[in-house]
């Protein structure tokens, strides 16, 4: 079908696509960020109802982002999805889990009947909206650190800790990254109920919260940041893996408009935390939105 | 590390998953067309009531369509986290509809389903019933790319062994889009979700019937699912006789097990209805079946189109028949060797750098290649899947097709003339026939997938090879944490379904 593509060219729009779709995704993790905040942000079950209605229109979005992702990696990369899946086997099943009560609670919550309970479905928001992008930002961690695997000839390819994937849990990287994800999350979450919602009380309420997850974010982004200058960076050749030292620095280096997207992307974020704490605006969600995209486009394309 | 035990697992887990997921997406598929159909008789005669229709319907389509979600993503995910070799081996091919599947379905509720949810207000009539048609297709083309991908695993088509990567890649995909095995399947297998749309609509309908609620309402709804589900059913029969006509030229060993057939004949019958000998063993000469009903012929007819074809049975199959050139299963488990020797010969080659040994071995492999999954197997034996399951689950479907060919038939008769409130018996029919609805599905996929092993892909891949490599008890703790949450979520989504219902379309 491509036929005058090769391989290494269709593997970078591949790559590219990727890595766009990731962003698409951890832009639409407000949902996510916003179900940790629905005992923050609302003070009484009216509020609570308002926010959750306010999310529901977008959560089908965070998920089919994901299932997208999961579909062009595999497309992508089969050998990136064959490992880490089946390597990291506990760390993206548990992922799974958190996604799986994630998609019933919307519609289930408030249904008369619902078995569960409204507070259980509420727990199982809050999962989805904490464990579940903390982990995600693990998972994803590891293309960053680089798994431990071995692969034979024949092409099987086995993980080799017997922990399958809960070692990159403790990984201090991994974690940086997770929680990164998660307090950018609750940032744009507080950004978008701001945008979204027009009333009083939860306006000052997010303001308020946005207050103190921006400054978490911004504390555990800059570390994530140094590390990454730092540490070493893993390729592919020819099969082996090799470590190269500062290989993000270099490839930062190597490519400024990587690093002119990066910085621009990361202005535009704190731009917008900076517009709705201090200039009362209601559109911050829009620029951080875009300055997520740019900082995580760029952020994957320099793994390459 | 037990080998075995960890693919039996994987398997049952992958079983438990793909089954939960078919419990909810027959009626997503069904019922969106039933939804799309009523509201349009809405925007045609503008009869509220009829939008009151449709939107009772739709509720209940929400609920289901939530946990439809929830199973679906799993599927997608374990095949890289319980089937990575699969996934690496063969992640060209079959990635690249996953992949679409993803960008169809995210695009699909990005825009449709939003507005055909929350839209009523908010956007024209007809631009509303546009959404709700568009849900309906999109989800088809979705069910689309999914089944072109199951289409090639029972036959693997478009693709190239390729030596130097060990794997399998893509050589043409309109060869894998149009796979003739792809197609049937497709069809079949929505022409399945309309009919178990149709089934809901006309079980619950015949439910308020019997309690005598909203009478009109229930009326109104039994003659749109009976129609669509006659309609759907004749298609459901003819994409089956497809899907078997298929089966008999691509896996002939699924066809012998449906069919419980050892001793292949020409001019072979189906059975009706039968118990199977389960003393049979291949080669020797009891009987197959205990007691059994048989339709002359029509195996032969439906596996072939020819009443006089020979349909090869189990015992063909593994042992060969020389007089009719049929293989034996030990001749294709030493050619596969052949092939799979040559390839480390050829890896071997390659590494110490013999050209000339490395194409030698390299043309020894394209010699034997298509044998060369066979070289997994230990016994020949194992190229049969397992035969009691798979004749149950095929003759359990078959029988509950026709009944519903029936039941629609009748419902809409008596609908139709005006006295289908009379007939108690019939809606009782109506309504005990949703769970039939359910089990002809599920029987339909078992006979599919189990009726393929041992391959993963038939005839290329054993499951056996297919698997992650991780240990058993990390599986088996999975399986059971999928087996509890997805129970206590389908136990929420009936007692919702159950409460929406018995509100009924008022307070909808
Ligand atoms: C309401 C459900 C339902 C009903 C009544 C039937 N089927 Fe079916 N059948 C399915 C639901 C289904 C399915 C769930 O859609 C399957 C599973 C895999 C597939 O491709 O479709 C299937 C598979 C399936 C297969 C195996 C396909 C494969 O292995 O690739 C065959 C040969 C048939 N069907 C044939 C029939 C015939 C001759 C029927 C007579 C009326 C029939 N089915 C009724
Ligand atoms: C594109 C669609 C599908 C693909 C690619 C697919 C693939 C697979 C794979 C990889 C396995 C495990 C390995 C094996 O046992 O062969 C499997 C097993 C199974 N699948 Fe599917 N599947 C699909 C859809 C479904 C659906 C929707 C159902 C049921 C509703 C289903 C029912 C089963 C069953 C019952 C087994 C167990 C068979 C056995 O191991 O004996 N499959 N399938
Ligand atoms: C192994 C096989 C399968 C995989 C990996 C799979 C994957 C998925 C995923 C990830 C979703 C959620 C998509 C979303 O978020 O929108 C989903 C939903 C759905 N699946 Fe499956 N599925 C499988 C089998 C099937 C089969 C056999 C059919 C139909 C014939 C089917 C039809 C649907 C439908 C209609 C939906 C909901 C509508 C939609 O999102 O488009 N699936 N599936």
């Amino acid at each position: 079908m491509f036929g005058n593509l090769s391989l290494l060219t269709l593997q970078q729009y591949w790559w590219f696509l990727v890595s766009l779709i990731g962003a698409l995704f951890v832009f639409i993790t407000f949902v996510q960020g916003g179900q940790t905040l629905l005992y923050s942000i609302a003070k009484d079950e009216k509020q609570r109802n308002v926010l959750v209605g306010s999310l529901g229109r977008k959560w089908e979005l965070s998920f089919t982002a994901l299932v997208l992702f999961g579909g062009a990696l595999f497309a992508a990369f089969p050998l990136f999805y064959a490992v880490s899946f089946g390597g990291a086997y506990y760390v993206w099943m548990a992922i799974l889990f958190c996604f799986i009560v994630q998609a019933v609670s919307y519609e289930y919550r408030v249904k008369p009947n619902n078995f569960l309970g409204k507070r259980t479905y509420e727990l199982f928001l809050y999962i989805n909206g904490s464990v579940g992008i903390i982990l995600i930002g693990i998972a994803l961690g590891t293309l960053f650190t680089g798994g431990n695997f071995v692969r034979n000839s024949m092409n099987f390819s086995a993980w080799t800790l017997p922990t399958y994937g809960l070692e990159a849990v403790m990984h201090p990287f991994n974690v940086a990254f997770g929680l990164t994800l998660f307090f950018l999350a609750r940032v744009q979450a507080a950004l978008y109920f701001i945008n979204n919602i027009d009333e009083a009380l939860i306006y000052a309420n997010a303001k308020k919260q946005l207050f103190k997850d921006a400054i978490l974010f911004i504390g555990f982004f800059v570390l994530l940041v140094v590390m990454l200058l730092v540490m070493h960076g893993f390729s592919y050749h020819g099969g082996i893996v090799v470590q190269e030292s500062h290989k993000f620095l270099n490839n930062f280096l190597a490519t400024p408009l990587l690093a002119v997207a990066f910085l621009a992307g990361t202005l535009l974020v704190l731009y917008a935390i900076f517009i709705t704490l201090f200039k009362a605006s209601r559109r911050g969600i829009w620029f951080s939105g875009f300055g997520v995209i740019l900082v995580v486009t760029s952020f994957k394309l320099l793994e390459h | 590390m037990d080998h075995t035990l960890l693919v039996e697992l994987s398997r049952a887990q992958f079983a438990l998953t793909a089954l939960y997921h078919w419990l909810f997406v027959p009626l997503t598929l069904g019922l969106s067309f039933l939804l799309a159909i009523m509201e349009s008789i809405y925007v045609r005669t503008k009869n509220p009531e009829w939008k009151k229709l449709t939107k009772f319907w739709m509720t209940l389509f929400a609920i289901n369509f939530a946990i439809g979600l929830a199973t679906g993503i799993i599927l997608e995910f374990e095949f890289g986290t319980n089937w990575s070799n699969y996934s690496w081996i063969v992640g060209d091919l079959f990635g690249a509809p996953l992949a679409i599947e993803g960008i169809m379905a995210f695009f699909l509720e990005s825009t449709f389903f939003a507005v055909m949810f929350f839209g009523w207000e908010k956007v024209s009539p007809k631009v509303h019933l546009l959404s709700t048609w568009l849900v309906a297709i999109g989800s088809n083309l979705s069910a689309l790319w999914i089944l072109v991908a199951n289409g090639w695993m029972q036959h693997p088509v478009g693709m190239e062994f390729n030596l130097e990567s060990a794997r399998f890649e893509m050589k043409s995909f309109a060869d894998v889009l149009f796979n003739p095995n792809a197609i049937s399947k497709f069809l079949h297998t929505i022409g399945s979700g309309y009919v178990m749309g149709s089934l809901f609509v006309v079980g619950v309908s015949s439910w308020f019937l019997l309690k005598n609620r909203h009478r009109l309402f229930a009326k109104r709804s039994i003659i749109v699912g009976a129609s669509f589900g006659l309609l759907a059913s004749l298609f459901l029969l003819a994409t089956g006789d497809e899907s078997a006509h298929r089966i008999a030229q691509s896996q002939p060993t699924k066809l012998a097990a449906m069919e419980g057939l050892y001793d292949g004949k020409r001019r072979a019958g189906i059975v009706a209805i039968g118990q199977l000998n389960s003393l049979k063993k291949i080669g020797d000469t009891q009987d197959e079946f205990i007691w059994s009903i048989e339709i002359p012929y029509a195996l032969s007819f439906l596996g072939f189109r020819n009443i006089d074809a020979f349909v090869p049975g189990i015992d063909d199959l593994v042992l060969g028949n020389e007089k009719l050139s049929i293989e034996s299963a030990q001749s294709k488990l030493d050619k596969g060797k052949i092939a799979l020797d040559a390839l480390r010969d050829y890896k071997e080659a390659q590494h110490i750098g013999d050209i000339p040994r490395k194409e030698e071995a390299l043309a020894l492999f394209r010699s034997h290649e298509a044998y060369f999954g066979y070289g997994y197997l230990d016994k020949p034996e194992k190229i049969i899947p397992p035969i009691a399951l798979t004749f149950y689950s095929f003759h359990i479907m078959v029988g509950l097709g026709s009944w519903f060919l029936a039941l629609f038939f009748f419902v809409l008769y008596f609908s139709m003339i005006g006295k289908i409130e009379t007939k108690k018996l019939l809606l009782y029919a109506g309504l005990f026939s949703i769970p039939l609805g359910y089990i002809a599905g599920e029987a339909g996929w078992i006979v599919a997938e189990v009726g393929r092993q041992p391959w993963a892909i038939q005839g290329m891949l054993p499951v056996g090879m297919a698997s992650s490599h991780i240990d058993a008890v990390s599986v088996m703790i999975t399986l059971g944490l999928f087996a509890i949450i997805f129970t206590a979520l389908l136990i929420a989504e009936v007692k919702i379904m159950l409460k929406q219902i018995t509100i009924g379309p008022e307070e909808a």
